[in-house]
């Protein structure tokens, strides 16, 4: 839904202050779920949401998507874990061949 | 027959975290958990003729885990069934049926429930994680879900920190909009 006043919004700010304002809040925020966001970078994240409805928007998505991602059940394979198993799996399928 | 094709080259690549997932919302142990799917990509190695393509690779390899993860407990049980439940059935008089009372399940324990939510959650986020592009994929999954370091991905992908930013908010904003279809 804001995907496309997104496009609109990154094809303004070249030549517009107030809107290159959402890239950098947006970016603010993606930081922000892995607490890597600096203080003052979250004050003015949290300025910039009070008069923009867009970010607002992302914002509360992307803090939805975070909290998913939290759940012990979303798990995934450590990237040694999936090398090990892709070279024993190239030896079986060598075999087969 | 319908337009399935079976490629192993990218099995790895394209299903082992959604089995990985699968399974260990039903294994609980890392380690089972890769030997089974390791057991199934070998399964399904052998057993690569008899796909008939009426279904995707995807879900045939399911299927054939499914009956790995069967196995595993069938195994494991004949240790385990030693530690039998012992049940007084009371067959006459008037306490006839009692233990089917105490069988009840209890309607305060939500835990199935539960359980059964965050593994259907587990494969949803999978799902929408395979239709990215697969660096997004790729960089998302060691950001969020392994919770790697930023210098730590960058180093091994060999790009910078703003990149690893970008690529991440592409991988964020489409997630988030198929997880708003499929889930939110």
């Amino acid at each position: 839904m804001y995907g496309r006043k997104m496009v609109l919004i990154k094809n303004m700010n070249k030549d517009n202050k107030i809107f290159g304002a959402c890239d950098k809040a947006t970016l603010t925020c993606d930081k922000a779920q892995y607490n890597e966001a600096s203080l003052w970078g979250k004050i003015k994240l949290n300025i910039h949401l009070l008069y923009c409805k867009v970010c607002r928007k992302y914002s509360a998505n992307n803090g939805k998507l975070t909290k998913l991602t939290h759940e012990p059940e979303v798990d995934c394979l450590k990237v040694s874990e999936k090398e090990h198993l892709q070279v024993k799996f190239q030896k079986e399928l060598e075999n087969n061949q | 027959m319908s337009g399935h094709q079976i490629n192993p080259n990218k099995w790895i690549d394209l299903y082992s975290d959604y089995l990985f997932n699968y399974t260990i919302t039903r294994v609980k142990d890392r380690e089972t958990a890769q030997d089974l799917i390791q057991e199934t990509f070998f399964a399904g190695l052998k057993s690569m003729k008899n796909f008939k393509g009426e279904a995707s690779e995807r879900t045939w390899l399911i299927s054939i885990l499914k009956r790995k993860i069967i196995d595993h407990y069938r195994k494991i049980n004949s240790n385990k069934g030693k530690a039998e439940v012992r049940m007084n059935f009371n067959f006459d008089g008037e306490n006839e049926g009692d233990w089917l009372e105490e069988r009840v399940a209890d309607p305060f324990d939500k835990t199935a429930e539960d359980t059964l939510e965050n593994t259907e959650l587990g494969l949803a986020i999978h799902n929408c994680i395979s239709k990215l592009p697969s660096k997004q994929a790729q960089v998302f999954k060691m950001k969020t879900l392994l919770g790697y370091e930023t210098e730590t991905i960058c180093n091994e992908l060999g790009i910078t920190a703003s990149n690893l930013w970008v690529i991440i908010h592409r991988a964020r904003t489409a997630l988030a909009s198929c997880m708003e279809e499929k889930w939110f």
